[in-house]
């Protein structure tokens, strides 16, 4: 813990000794709560990931351009998607359009897997293989996945895909094969390397919009946390009490 | 008697058999190892157990997030891809399929997973 135990010399004195384990001290905590090491996000190697974070994303409405795909193109380019090239091809999140027939205001969101607390597409999986990671991030384990689709049939947000065809050239972090479902993995192979940032929010701060907003829920100081607890969001579909992982503000 | 000389000439002609097969068929298998070197564990262990070192990694990656380990699926292709097809698949030479084509055993992983080596993969794109 300090320098002062380790060394041979045996005759320190009580104030010799104290200003040396003070010192020490000091690298470990830089100032009351704050640690030098950040043990939740920057995840050693070897280490698993940890349910004291809860990764999720705030996405605001007023900042989404109603024209812009970013986010869409993003995800496909980082995960080897084809954006649509077939019509049974996979979506892993998608654009809606959304229009007050009273007012005439028209806006736009962007839709993918909300990552519930509660999800219904792993309580409906017959193997296991739809399943919700320590930190919130939902995934389907496609080794044991037999494509039976429920989980498809269960999510409220019809957020996950069915691959129908054969793949080639996937990326080395995205495996993706025929008869297995899919979903957006809030890009799980960038957050396991410390990057802290998903494919679609990089896309979208890029074109000057900041529409998406992604951090660790559980984290007090994280800018979603403050963000949060600052301004009214919401929950689509609230009702059903899943909690989900990807609020909205602005709808 | 007769059926002593019956069954020596029996033996005699699957022992002639058995020669004759083993000379008409090359039992040497030539893999391309792709960039090859130090294996992550001793390749006599490796060929008796990758399996289970690739399925136990692969439930620790998928379920907990633990990437970066020596025993990944990744790590091998990066290492015994081709030199020059930059892929562990494709011909019967090629490191992966070369062998449990030889063995006959099928092979799933790439079903998924990409056979391409990493870097040069993409890049080219």
């Amino acid at each position: 813990m300090n320098e002062a135990n380790l060394e041979p010399k045996t005759n320190l004195d009580r104030r010799d000794f104290l200003t040396k384990s003070s010192v020490g001290l000091a690298g470990l905590a830089i100032a009351p709560g704050m640690m030098l090491f950040d043990l939740a996000h920057g995840r050693a190697i070897g280490e698993p990931a940890s349910d004291k974070v809860r990764w999720g994303m705030l996405i605001d409405n007023n900042q989404c351009e109603s024209g812009c795909n970013d986010c869409v193109s993003a995800c496909n380019t980082e995960n080897g998607l084809s954006g649509g090239v077939l019509p049974t091809d996979s979506q892993w999140i998608r654009k809606v359009q959304l229009k007050d027939n009273l007012t005439g205001h028209s806006s736009s969101l962007p839709m993918m897997c909300q990552h519930c607390e509660e999800p219904p597409c792993v309580d409906v999986c017959p193997t296991q293989a739809s399943f919700k990671r320590a930190d919130g991030i939902v995934l389907v384990d496609k080794h044991i996945c037999i494509g039976c689709r429920y989980c498809i049939m269960a999510c409220p947000y019809q957020a996950r895909s069915f691959v129908h065809e054969v793949i080639t050239d996937q990326k080395t972090e995205v495996p993706r094969g025929k008869g297995t479902v899919e979903s957006c993995t809030l890009c799980v192979h960038r957050i396991d390397k410390g990057d802290n940032t998903t494919a679609c929010a990089e896309a979208c701060s890029k074109a000057g919009h900041n529409a998406i907003l992604f951090g660790d829920l559980n984290d007090p100081e994280s800018a979603i946390s403050k963000r949060i607890r600052s301004v009214a969001s919401t929950q689509i579909r609230a009702d059903l009490g899943l909690n989900t992982g990807v609020r909205y503000e602005g709808i | 008697m007769k059926i002593g000389i019956r069954l020596a000439a029996i033996l005699f002609s699957l022992l002639i058999g058995s020669a004759a097969y083993a000379a008409e068929k090359p039992q040497v298998l030539h893999l391309d190892v792709g960039k090859g070197g130090q294996c992550v564990e001793d390749p006599k262990l490796m060929r008796k157990t990758h399996m289970n070192l690739l399925k136990h990694q692969r439930d620790e990656t998928m379920r907990k997030g633990i990437r970066g380990q020596k025993h990944s699926l990744a790590e091998c292709v990066e290492c015994h891809a081709s030199t020059k097809t930059d892929s562990v698949l494709g011909t019967n030479e090629a490191f992966c399929q070369g062998c449990h084509t030889y063995a006959a055993v099928k092979l799933d992983c790439f079903e998924c997973h990409t056979s391409k080596r990493k870097v040069k993969a993409e890049v080219s794109k």
